[in-house]
């Protein structure tokens, strides 16, 4: 599992495919209001492109561009983006979680609930998605 | 197991048998899980919301709370696993 593989094909194959892989995981987060999807999907698939990267290009690469600590950063960020869709309805005089009192002006309260499930699917995109490539390093045993 | 093991979790089965007669009696026909929340859900769900999905606004929306503790879990296990290997090890 260490450093790359140092065949043209994997890594060309491999790096052609990850941008398209990674437009896909977005697509499936943002799409998950109209059909299958949603954040934890699209949080795996984001995360199945960087182990690929890991995979192939090697980790001494990849992490200069995805790096460990970044992963757990993007974690912790993500659950406090669903904490805080909790907490702010809270301070404007709703319910926890209750996203018809966000403070967005100019939004009907059924535009403002919309909006409210697409940050936390994108919360919860990042838990996932940095938790797993968490989970993949420390399995792989790369430094942290 | 020593006998103040035993009267702690005879007090407590007790205190669950006490709290169970208080629960709805599942066979009534006004249960709350007969209360059929799933008509309301379909019916809801595209006013209260605009979204197609009805998976997605009850996952996300009606029952966030209940979503907030699976990512609470999965963020749980990815430090979990960060604790417990060890930092430096060059395995593989």
């Amino acid at each position: 599992m260490r450093g790359r593989l140092h065949n043209p094909i994997v890594e060309g194959v491999s790096s052609f495919l990850v941008p398209f892989i990674q437009i896909f995981a977005l697509y499936v987060i943002t799409h998950g209001h109209y059909g299958p999807g949603g954040g934890f999907q699209g949080g795996v698939i984001l995360a199945a492109s960087m182990m690929l990267l890991r995979l192939t290009l090697g980790e001494e690469y990849e992490h200069r561009t995805f790096s460990p600590k970044l992963a757990g950063i993007v974690a912790a960020v993500g659950i406090l983006i669903y904490a805080f869709a909790g907490l702010v309805p809270l301070a404007w005089g709703g319910n926890f979680l209750d996203y018809a009192h966000l403070p967005i002006p100019g939004l009907s309260s059924a535009e403002l609930r919309y909006h409210g499930i697409l940050i936390v699917e994108t919360g919860v995109g990042m838990v996932v998605w940095g938790t797993l490539v968490t989970l993949f390093d420390h399995l792989i045993g790369s430094e942290p | 197991m020593n006998w103040l093991t035993g009267v702690i979790l005879a007090l407590f089965f007790g205190l669950l048998i006490y709290a169970e007669s208080d629960l709805p009696d599942s066979r009534a026909v006004t249960a709350p899980a007969r209360a059929r929340v799933v008509d309301l859900y379909i019916e809801r769900s595209y006013p209260d919301t605009r979204t197609p999905n009805i998976v997605t606004s009850v996952l996300a929306d009606y029952r966030g709370y209940d979503t907030l503790g699976e990512t609470v879990v999965i963020l749980t296990a990815g430090l979990a696993v960060s604790l417990i290997l060890p930092r430096n090890s060059r395995r593989g």
